[in-house]
C-alpha cells in the first residue's frame, strides 16, 4: 500500500481550481471553460502556480458550470467563457473575488463540506457515497489513493478473513440502494456460503429512472470507490470475476470506469495476486442497450449472458444461481460505494447514522418544482421537508407544495401531510411510496395529478419487458383508462377499475417493475381522489393541464387586434378587424396558443 | 426415499416429497391449479401468472409453476382475491386477442378458450386497443399469426430447448411484444425447419399449418384429373383422436374408405414407399459399409431434419442418405410407374398426401425433388386437415366399413408401418440390411434397443462378425446433441436414424390437437400411438421390406434393382448448404456457399 503512494505527485500550487466536469456542466460548456482558463493562465504566466482539477458531478447542476477557487473555498456558479479573464485577473492576480459570480455568498456558513466551502445545499448533507465526488480528479488514481483509497481493500486482504468482511458488512446494517432494500450483508453471506467453482460479482449501473443520475455521477466522480467495493466483495465471497453492467448512454462514466480499471490493473489492484496476496480478481464492463427492465437483477443477468433482458421467477435467487448459472452477487453502484467506508471507519460508526432499520445515507436526485435541483446525499431519517425546503430551497415562484414523488417512475406521490416523514425504507413504504433508487420529484400546485399518474404509467407500460401478463397488458389498460380520463371521456367506475387492476398487477406481476408500476396511480387515487372525480364527473382539470377538457372563448375585453387569429394553427378564430373575435368550438383543438398570444386578457380558458 | 415434508394447502395438512414446485405437489394431491404458459417438457417461464397462489409470509402472489415448496409452507389456491386476480389476468389476455372464436381454426380446441370458460368471465372491463399484425403466410408449411399470440412463450422455448433451432424469440417490449423469427424474417426465409411443433404447443392459433384443403377439394371435384392419395403410417394411429376415439386407435381401414368417399380414385399407402425406402437405404448403407461412401450413414426421411442439416450441419451432408423420403418416393412412383401402367399422362394425376407432418408441405415444394419437370406430390395435408375434410364431407368416419388400400402401391410390410415412430426406420433397415448382407434371415426382428422415447438410443448388432453400431435420435434437439458427438467422434456409429419431431412421426406437427386435460407432446399419448404401429407390424405376416411382393414386382417391372440408374433418377436426391436470414452458425461460416 505504501509503495502505491510513493509515486504520487506533490502539488505546490498557489491556487487550486476545481472545475465541475459532470455531464450537466459539460452540457453547459465546461470544456470550453477549461480551455479558456488554461489560455488565460498562460497569458498571465500563471500556469505553474495554479493547479486545475476536474471533478465529477458536484450535484449543483442548476448553477453549473461550477468553478471553485482554493484556498478560500470561493465557489463561482454559472461561469461563462467571457467571465474567465475577469476571474483570473481579479481573483488570481489581484486577489479580489469576483462577487457577482459567487453563488449566494449569504448562505455560506461553516458546517460540513470544507473543500467547497459550506453552502447550505451541502451543509445539511452527509456525503458517504459521494464523498470524493468533486474533490478528486476521477481520472487520476493518485487522487483517490491520497484520500485513503484502496486502504479498505488492503485492510481486508491483510487483516481480515473473508468471513470477517461479510460480518462487518452485515453488522453495518447496509441495505441495497437499488430499490428493494434487501440487507446487503445477508446477500453477501448467502453468496459466500454457496460452493461453486466460479462465482461472480456484478455492479448494477443500469440506472434507468427518469431524472435519476446518482449512479452516473458516482461513477463519473469517483469510479475507484465502486471498483474497490467490488474487489472487496470478490474477496469476501470467493469470486474472481466482476462485471459492471452500465448503460451505454453514459459515455463519460464508461470512459472513466475504463480508465479506472486500467489504472487499478497497473497498480496490481486488479488482476492476479492483488497487493501481494494470493487473491485474483478482475472486472470487465458490459454495456446495457437501454432497457429499463435490465435494472432488474435477473433481467440484467440475462442481458449479460447475451439473451433478451427479461426477468425470470425467483427463487432461485442470483446468490444461488446467477450469471451463467453460478452464484452471483449483484449490488447497485451506490451500495458498492459504501463498502470501503464501512471497512475503514467500521460498521459501528456506519450504523450510528440513520434510523433503526435503515442505516447510513441515501443519495436523492432532487428534481421538479424546487429551487435547488441536483443530487443530495442525506442521512437516513432526514425528513422530506428538510430535503425539499432546507436543502432544496423550497418551491420557486412562491407556489404551493402539492406532492413529492419518490422512488422513480414506480414510486408513489405523497401529499403535504407526509412531509415530516422520516426517510427510510419502511416509513416510505408505510406512507405509500418507495425508496426506489432515490428519485425525488417535487410537484407544485400547477400539476394535474391524473396527468402525472398517466405520465408515469406511460413510462412503465412502455418499458415493461412484455413477459408477464399483468404488467404487459394491465399497465397498458391502466394507461388507456387514464388517457380517457384526461381527455374528458372518463366513465363512472373508472377509479374503481384502476384500483382493481392496480391491486392485481402489484400482487401478481413477475418482477419488481410490474409489482411497483401501479404505485403512482394508486397513490394519487388515495391522496388526490377528488381530482380524479372532478375529471370524470365534472369534466374539469383544476390545474388546466388536461387541455382536451378546456374550452376557449373570447370575452368582452377583445379589441379585435387579430393576434389570436394569426397564431391559431387550425383557423378556428374568426372575426373582422377591430371587432370582437369568435372561437369556433368545433374547429378548436385546444392548443392554447390564442390564450398565450392575447395581450388583453380577452380569451377565457375554462 | 426422501424425507417427506409437511405443507398446508387451503389449511389442510399434507405430507409431500420435498424439492418440487407448488404446482407439481398440488397436481399429485388433486388440485388442478389453472395454468397457461406452463408445459411439463419446457423450462419454467412464469409469464402468464394464471397459476398464482397465495403463500403465507409473501405479500405478493407467487407463480405455483415456479415456486418451490418448503416445510411448513401454507398455501392457498382458491381465495376470493386469487380467483379475481386470475379472472382479471385471463380477461386481460382476451382483451388483446381477436374475438373471432367462431371462425378460428382452433375453435373448441383452444386452451385459452377453455381457460376463459373455467374462469367464468362474463363481462369485459378493459377492452381497448388490441395488437394488429399481418399474418406471415410466406412459408409453405407453417403460418404465423401474431394477432392470436398470447405471449406464453411455449413456442419460443420449444423451438430453442427441444428443437434447438432457436428460430423464434420475443422482440420489442411491453404491449408491442411479439414473437418473431430472428431479424423479423418471414418464416420462409428464417431458419424454421417447418417441424410444426410450435403449432402443437401453441395454446391458441398463433401458429398453424398452411391450409391446402380447399385446393385439394377443388382437385377432387375436377373430373379430368386422376386423384391419387397416399397416407403416412402415423396418420392412421392418430386420426381417431380427432373423432373422439381413444389415443392409439388404428383407423387405417376407415381412413382408406373415407379417402375413397372423398373422391380419390386410388388410395395408396405410404408404407409401401417406406418398404421401397428401406430397399434403397439398406442397399446404400451396405455399399457404404463396403467402403463406397461415408459412414456413419444418416437417414433422410424427416423433412424438418433435412432443413436442419442443410442449415446447421452442412459438413455432414455427405453422411446423409441420398434417398428421398417415403412420401416423395411414393409420389415419384405414382407419376411414373403407376402412370405408365395405367397408360395415362402423369400431368393428369393429382398426387395428394395425408401426412402427420407440416414439414412435408415444405418438402413437396423442394425443387431438388422434381423429376421430368414434375413434382412427385402436388398437395400435402396434415392429419388435422384430412380429419376436418372428412368431417366437412359429412362422413361417419368412426362407423365406416374399413377397406384395403389399392394396388400396386398399397401393399406394405410391418417394417413399413413402424416407420411412423422413432427407431422404426432403423429397425426396418436392420431387418433388411442384415438379410441382404449375411444372406441369412434375422430371427429376432423386434429390436428393443431402438424403441421407446429415450432422446438418444444406441445399439449394436453383428453381421457376419462385423459389429454395426447404430444410434437413434428424435426431436431436433436430441439430433443436434447426437451429431455434435458424431462431429467429434466420426467412427463411433455406422448408422444413425434421425427424426425431427419428438417421438418421431407419431408426434408430428400435423397431428390432432391434444384432448381436454392432456398436454401436447404427452409421452403417454406418443407411446400409445407408437404402440398402434407396433401392433400393426406384429399383426402382419410380411414384416420385412424386401419380402413385400409389391416392392419386388416394382423392381422387376420398373426399377431393375436397388441403386440402379432408374432408382437414382426417381428415388434419390441431393442436399445443399443453406445460409438463411438471421442466425449464421459458426460451422456454416467455414463452408463456401455458392449463390
Amino acid at each position: 500500500m505504501d509503495d502505491l503512494k510513493k509515486g504520487m505527485e506533490v502539488t505546490e500550487a498557489k491556487f487550486k481550481l476545481t472545475l465541475c466536469d459532470g455531464t450537466a456542466c459539460i452540457h453547459k460548456h465546461s470544456k470550453e471553460l477549461l480551455l479558456a482558463v488554461e489560455s488565460e493562465l498562460d497569458k498571465h504566466g500563471l500556469r505553474q502556480a495554479v493547479k486545475i482539477n476536474l471533478s465529477g458531478c458536484l450535484g449543483m447542476c442548476k448553477d453549473g458550470p461550477i468553478l471553485i477557487v482554493n484556498p478560500g473555498f470561493v465557489m463561482y456558479g454559472g461561469v461563462r467563457v467571457e467571465d474567465v479573464p475577469e476571474i483570473v485577473q481579479s481573483h488570481l492576480v489581484d486577489n479580489k473575488a469576483v462577487t457577482r459570480l459567487i453563488i449566494s455568498p449569504d448562505y455560506l456558513y461553516n458546517r460540513f463540506f470544507r473543500v467547497f466551502g459550506d453552502v447550505d445545499f451541502f451543509g445539511r448533507q452527509m456525503r458517504i457515497c459521494l464523498r470524493n465526488c468533486g474533490i478528486i480528479d476521477p481520472e487520476n488514481i493518485d487522487d483517490y489513493l491520497a484520500l485513503r483509497g484502496y486502504e479498505a481493500l488492503a485492510k481486508a486482504l491483510e487483516m481480515m478473513t473473508p468471513q470477517e468482511v461479510v460480518d462487518e458488512v452485515k453488522k453495518s446494517g447496509l441495505r441495497g440502494r437499488g430499490g428493494a432494500g434487501f440487507s446487503t450483508g445477508l446477500k453477501w453471506e448467502f453468496t459466500a456460503k454457496q460452493v461453486s467453482d466460479r462465482k461472480y460479482v456484478i455492479c448494477n449501473a443500469d440506472e434507468g429512472d427518469p431524472g435519476a443520475f446518482m449512479d452516473r455521477s458516482a461513477i463519473e466522480g469517483d469510479p475507484h470507490t465502486v471498483l474497490e467495493g467490488m474487489i472487496i466483495a470478490g474477496y469476501a465471497i470467493g469470486a474472481s470475476k466482476g462485471v459492471v453492467y452500465i448503460r451505454a448512454e453514459y459515455p463519460l462514466a464508461i470512459k472513466r470506469l475504463e480508465k479506472a480499471i486500467a489504472a487499478a490493473r497497473e497498480h496490481n489492484l486488479l488482476g492476479s495476486g492483488i497487493l501481494g496476496s494470493n487473491f485474483d480478481f478482475d472486472i470487465e464492463i458490459r454495456l446495457g442497450a437501454g432497457a429499463f427492465v435490465c435494472g432488474e437483477e435477473t433481467a440484467l443477468i440475462h442481458s449479460i449472458e447475451g439473451s433478451r433482458g427479461m426477468p425470470r421467477p425467483r427463487p432461485p435467487y442470483p446468490s444461488v444461481s446467477g450469471l451463467f448459472g453460478k452464484p452471483t452477487l449483484i449490488n447497485n453502484v451506490e451500495t458498492w460505494a459504501n463498502i470501503p467506508v464501512i471497512l475503514l471507519d467500521g460498521a459501528d460508526w456506519f450504523s450510528s447514522i440513520g434510523t433503526e432499520t435503515s442505516k447510513g445515507t441515501k443519495v436523492f436526485a432532487l428534481a421538479g418544482k424546487v429551487h435547488n435541483t441536483g443530487l443530495v446525499e442525506v442521512p437516513m431519517g432526514t425528513t422530506l421537508r428538510e430535503i425539499i425546503y432546507d436543502i432544496g430551497g423550497g418551491i420557486p415562484k412562491g407556489k404551493m407544495f402539492k406532492a413529492v414523488q419518490t422512488g422513480g417512475p414506480s414510486g408513489g406521490c405523497l401529499p403535504e401531510q407526509y412531509l415530516d416523514t422520516q426517510i427510510d425504507y419502511e416509513s416510505l413504504a408505510k406512507a405509500g411510496s418507495i425508496m426506489g433508487s432515490g428519485g425525488m420529484i417535487v410537484i407544485d400546485e400547477d400539476a394535474c395529478m391524473v396527468s402525472l399518474a398517466r405520465f408515469f404509467i406511460e413510462f412503465t407500460q412502455d418499458e415493461s419487458c412484455g413477459k408477464c401478463t399483468p404488467c404487459r397488458e394491465g399497465t397498458k389498460r391502466m394507461y388507456d383508462i387514464l388517457t380517457r380520463i384526461t381527455e374528458g371521456k372518463g366513465r363512472p367506475g373508472d377509479i374503481e377499475l384502476l384500483e382493481r387492476l392496480g391491486g392485481m398487477i402489484k400482487r401478481a406481476s413477475l418482477c419488481g417493475l410490474g409489482q411497483s408500476a401501479p404505485n403512482p396511480v394508486l397513490s394519487t387515487i388515495k391522496n388526490f381522489r377528488e381530482e380524479y372525480e372532478e375529471h370524470i364527473h365534472a369534466k374539469t382539470c383544476r390545474a388546466g393541464q388536461c387541455t382536451a377538457m378546456l374550452s376557449f372563448t373570447v370575452n368582452e375585453k377583445c379589441i379585435g387586434c387579430g393576434a389570436c387569429k394569426r397564431v391559431c394553427p387550425v383557423a378556428a378564430v374568426e372575426g373582422a378587424r377591430r371587432e370582437k373575435h369568435r372561437i369556433l368550438p368545433d374547429k378548436c383543438i385546444r392548443c392554447g396558443q390564442c390564450y398565450e398570444a392575447c395581450k388583453f386578457d380577452a380569451i377565457t380558458r375554462a | 426415499m426422501k424425507n417427506m415434508i409437511t405443507i398446508f394447502i387451503n389449511d389442510k395438512e399434507y405430507k409431500v416429497e420435498p424439492d418440487q414446485t407448488i404446482m407439481k405437489a398440488a397436481d399429485k394431491l388433486g388440485f388442478k391449479i389453472p395454468r397457461l404458459c406452463y408445459h411439463p417438457k419446457l423450462s419454467i417461464e412464469g409469464a402468464c401468472r394464471v397459476c398464482v397462489v397465495e403463500v403465507e409470509g409473501h405479500r405478493n402472489f407467487v407463480a405455483s409453476c415456479a415456486f418451490p415448496i418448503s416445510d411448513g409452507m401454507r398455501i392457498k389456491t382458491n381465495t376470493h382475491e386469487l380467483r379475481r386476480a386470475r379472472r382479471d389476468i385471463v380477461e386481460l389476455i382476451l382483451d388483446n386477442h381477436p374475438l373471432d372464436c367462431h371462425t378460428c381454426e382452433r375453435d373448441s380446441n383452444c386452451e385459452l378458450q377453455r381457460l376463459a370458460a373455467s374462469m367464468g368471465i362474463r363481462a369485459r372491463h378493459f377492452a381497448g386497443d388490441r395488437k394488429r399484425y399481418e399474418e406471415d403466410l410466406s412459408s409453405d408449411a407453417v403460418i404465423r399469426n401474431p394477432e392470436k399470440c398470447i405471449l406464453c412463450g411455449r413456442c419460443v422455448r420449444l423451438c430453442s430447448e427441444i428443437q434447438q433451432v432457436h428460430n423464434l424469440t420475443q422482440s420489442h417490449r411491453g404491449f408491442s411484444t411479439v414473437v418473431t423469427p430472428a431479424y423479423n424474417a418471414p418464416m420462409a426465409e428464417s431458419v424454421c425447419t417447418a417441424c410444426g411443433q410450435c403449432i402443437n404447443v401453441c395454446p391458441t392459433a398463433a401458429f398453424l399449418e398452411k391450409n391446402y384443403t380447399q385446393e385439394l377439394f377443388s382437385n377432387l371435384n375436377d373430373p379430368t384429373m386422376i386423384k391419387v392419395a397416399q397416407f403416412a403410417p402415423s396418420v392412421r394411429a392418430a386420426i381417431g383422436e380427432a373423432f373422439g376415439l381413444p389415443v392409439g386407435t388404428n383407423m387405417e381401414g376407415q381412413l382408406v374408405a373415407s379417402l375413397r368417399l372423398l373422391g380419390f380414385d386410388y388410395v395408396f399407402d405410404t408404407q409401401f414407399a417406406a418398404d421401397l425406402t428401406i430397399m434403397e437405404e439398406a442397399s446404400e448403407f451396405l455399399e457404404r459399409v463396403k467402403g463406397n461412401g461415408k459412414l456413419p450413414m444418416i437417414t433422410s426421411c424427416s423433412s424438418a431434419w433435412m432443413k436442419c442439416l442443410e442449415q446447421f450441419y452442412p459438413d455432414l451432408i455427405d453422411n446423409v442418405s441420398t434417398c428421398k423420403s417415403p412420401m416423395s418416393m411414393q409420389g415419384a412412383m405414382t407419376k411414373t410407374y403407376f402412370a405408365q401402367k395405367l397408360g395415362i399422362d402423369p400431368s393428369k394425376i393429382c398426387s395428394a398426401a395425408a401426412m402427420c407432418c407440416t414439414a412435408k408441405k415444405y418438402e413437396a415444394a423442394r425443387p431438388e425433388l422434381m423429376f421430368d419437370g414434375m413434382k412427385g406430390v402436388d398437395i400435402v395435408v396434415t392429419t388435422r386437415e384430412i380429419a376436418w375434410m372428412i368431417k366437412s364431407a359429412g362422413l361417419d368416419f368412426v362407423n365406416i366399413k374399413p377397406e384395403q388400400p389399392d394396388n400396386p402401391l398399397g401393399l406394405s410390410s410391418g417394417a413399413g408401418a413402424i416407420f411412423g415412430t422413432t427407431g422404426g426406420v432403423m429397425e426396418a433397415a436392420i431387418r433388411t440390411a442384415y438379410d441382404l448382407y449375411t444372406g441369412q434371415t434375422l430371427i429376432d426382428i423386434e429390436i428393443e434397443a431402438v424403441r421407446g422415447l429415450k432422446g438418444i438410443k444406441e445399439g449394436s448388432l453383428t453381421m457376419d462378425g462385423k459389429e454395426i453400431r447404430v444410434a437413434v435420435a428424435h426431436g431436433l434437439g436430441n439430433a443436434c446433441k447426437l451429431l455434435d458427438v458424431v462431429r467429434k467422434d466420426p467412427d463411433r456409429y455406422h448408422f444413425i436414424e434421425i427424426m425431427g419431431c419428438p417421438g418421431g412421426c407419431v408426434g408430428g406437427g400435423g397431428q390432432p390437437y391434444p384432448l381436454t386435460n392432456t398436454v401436447p407432446l404427452d409421452d403417454a399419448a406418443l407411446t400409445k400411438r407408437a404402440k398402434a404401429l407396433y401392433d400393426l407390424d406384429r399383426g402382419k405376416t410380411i414384416r420385412r421390406s424386401h419380402d413385400n411382393p409389391g416392392v419386388q414386382k416394382l423392381y422387376k417391372e420398373f426399377l431393375e434393382h436397388p441403386l440402379s440408374e432408374v432408382s437414382h433418377k426417381y428415388l434419390h436426391t441431393h442436399y445443399q448448404a443453406k445460409l438463411p436470414v438471421g442466425i449464421i452458425p459458426k460451422e456454416a461460416k467455414k463452408i463456401e456457399v455458392k449463390p
